[in-house]
């Protein structure tokens, strides 16, 4: 007897009601799409998935099975007590460590569904099960380890392992023989799945251990769409729509992200998933110049306008923030500095690289934390011809991302990526760690220019703030 | 392959291709909190972690429903978190006149 044939009223209806969540949540994320809506698109997406909780309970008529409370209870509390308790500078580890938890479940309900609880036992359910499985399992791993490096357990630099292409290859392909498997027998099914859980394991770890920090964002959107993807297909395996539309909103949703991150860094996500990273050769070459840079840059300062001057006569300046702003964690001190220039009379406006920071929109979450109004955060391309107009350029631990290198230094690792025109303003301060490279580990033309850059070094929180008490 | 499972197909891609245009609208100031509420969203897998820990505790035994607890556990640590991080994160962003409210 087929599925088809036993299609109670009851499943009909849920096809409808899951119809009518998935519009919901649809419309959730078209309300995402204003700061104004926001909130309220999130509220009704969480609503959704509430309420396709409910039914659920009601057509497995398992509502009664209080043990589920608890988990739920367990979860929520857990859950609840995070989203609270984290730091904004933590989030691009708690988003990865989420990503992972939503992969983990997934996985867990494939192999539910493979060994026939909560599914059909077709061949097409086995299959897909398997495949949520697969996914499943590698994007908690993936994530565990993303999360580990973001939060510094792990170290940003890629890892390569020996051999670590050719074993690369050999797991995909233990994976793809792990997926036909349930096609051909079904007998050992319980073995393969077990074997195909670690392979998969250690493919997550794999793929995600060689990729450096710079290249997170572009891993953390990979993996989000990998756990919606995952969601999605685990649903194919259960027969739930919902499951699957939800889930393949949110595989769209990280695989938009993903390419967005690819082309403001102009990297092929195929290079990402390969592990070519933005770290090579050229980092160990340079670092010996910048020795003697150093001492050159101090003495050239005389020349130009004493950077007092420059800052106080500013009308028209635009900032940059970058990761450094996130590690120095000096989002707050930055917000005071645009404070007192607005008091002076100046136009402030924030200049946002798509990269910078370690996640998709890091920068604007961390300004908002700090209270800067969201009218003043602009993309990189609404201001890019600016700068060349404006007084002056702030850049706060930002690197790569104004680095002119990537537009004429054909034999770069940045060569080609989009850059924020820092350099075609008239004056520029520089709020950097070091005059160390960024993470490309290619030199910034910027800090050799001798006329109008103004290097602060040292950690930003000091610098900011020696900055303000001397403008005072 | 039957009907249903045909269905589910269709169900994927539409919603991959629907969902895909409806988030290019999404302004790069809200990507965080985009990718937080997807986060959240893709713990719906919670309602096929209920399932299976249902069914394989009633049907089974709790022996066999661990994995199933599990997987309810962290499926809604994601959805709650997700959605708990992604609502604090659009309450920072505000407008000048809206501070002090």
């Amino acid at each position: 007897m087929t599925k088809l044939m036993l299609l109670s009223i009851s499943d009909n209806l849920y096809y409808v009601i899951a119809g009518v969540l998935s519009l919901a949540v649809l419309f959730g994320i078209h309300l995402m799409s204003q700061v104004k809506t926001a909130k309220t698109g999130n509220i009704l997406s969480a609503v959704a998935l509430l309420a396709g909780v409910v039914v659920t309970l009601i057509r497995y008529d398992i509502l009664p099975i209080w043990v589920l409370y608890v988990g739920v209870a367990i979860g929520a509390a857990i859950g609840l007590w995070i989203s609270i308790k984290v730091k904004i500078i933590e989030m691009p580890q708690l988003i990865a460590l989420l990503n992972g938890l939503g992969g983990l479940a997934s996985f867990i309900v494939g192999g539910y569904a493979l060994l026939g609880i909560g599914s059909d036992q077709q061949v097409f359910s086995l299959l897909v099960a398997m495949l949520a499985v697969i996914i499943g399992a590698l994007t908690f791993s993936g994530s565990m380890v993303a999360a580990g490096k973001l939060h510094r357990v792990i170290t940003q630099k890629p890892i390569v392992i020996k051999f670590h292409q050719s074993v690369t290859r050999i797991l995909i392909a233990l994976l793809a023989i792990g997926f036909i498997y349930p096609a051909l027998t079904t007998a050992g099914l319980t073995v393969v799945l077990v074997i195909t859980i670690v392979v998969a394991f250690l493919f997550g770890i794999l793929f995600t251990i060689r990729i450096g920090g710079a290249d997170m964002p572009i891993a953390i959107s990979l993996l989000n769409s990998l756990s919606g993807v995952a969601a999605a297909i685990s649903g194919l395996a259960i027969g739930d729509p919902l499951l699957v539309a939800v889930g393949g909103i949110v595989g769209a949703s990280g695989l938009l992200l993903t390419q967005i991150m690819c082309k403001a860094m102009n990297r092929k996500l195929i290079e990402i998933l390969l592990g070519k990273t933005t770290v090579q050769k050229t980092e160990k070459v340079k670092t010996e110049k910048q020795v003697v840079e150093e001492e050159v840059e101090e003495d050239e300062a005389d020349e130009n306008t004493p950077y007092l001057d420059v800052i106080k006569n500013a009308k028209d300046i635009i900032i940059v923030p970058g990761y450094g702003m996130a590690v120095a964690q000096a989002q707050h001190l930055v917000k005071q500095l645009a404070d007192t220039l607005k008091k002076q009379g100046a136009t402030v406006r924030f200049a946002i690289h798509p990269v910078a920071g370690r996640m998709p929109g890091h920068m604007n979450v961390l300004l908002a934390e700090a209270d800067v109004d969201y009218d003043d955060l602009y993309e990189m391309d609404d201001l890019n011809d600016e700068f060349k107009n404006i007084d002056l350029a702030i850049v706060i631990g930002a690197n790569d991302v104004v680095n002119s290198a990537a537009r004429n230094q054909e034999d770069t690792p940045i060569y080609g990526m989009p850059i924020l025109n820092v350099d075609e303003a008239k004056e520029v301060f520089i709020f950097n760690y070091d005059l160390n490279p960024g993470y490309s580990g290619v030199d910034n033309p910027l800090y050799k220019r001798k006329k109008g850059v103004h290097m602060f070094l040292g950690n930003a929180l000091e610098t900011l703030q020696k900055l303000a008490d001397e403008m005072k | 392959m039957e009907l249903l499972h045909f269905i589910l197909l269709g169900v994927f891609v539409l919603s991959t291709i629907v969902g895909y245009f409806l988030i290019k609208n999404v302004p790069s100031l809200l990507h965080t909190p985009l990718m937080s509420g997807m986060n959240a969203l893709s713990g719906i897998t919670l309602i096929g972690a209920l399932v299976a820990f249902a069914i394989s505790y009633r049907d089974i035994g709790w022996l066999s429903s661990i994995a199933g607890g599990l997987a309810v556990v962290v499926a809604t640590i994601n959805v709650v978190g997700g959605f708990g991080v992604t609502h604090r994160m659009l309450n920072m962003f505000r407008k000048k006149d809206e501070k002090h409210d």
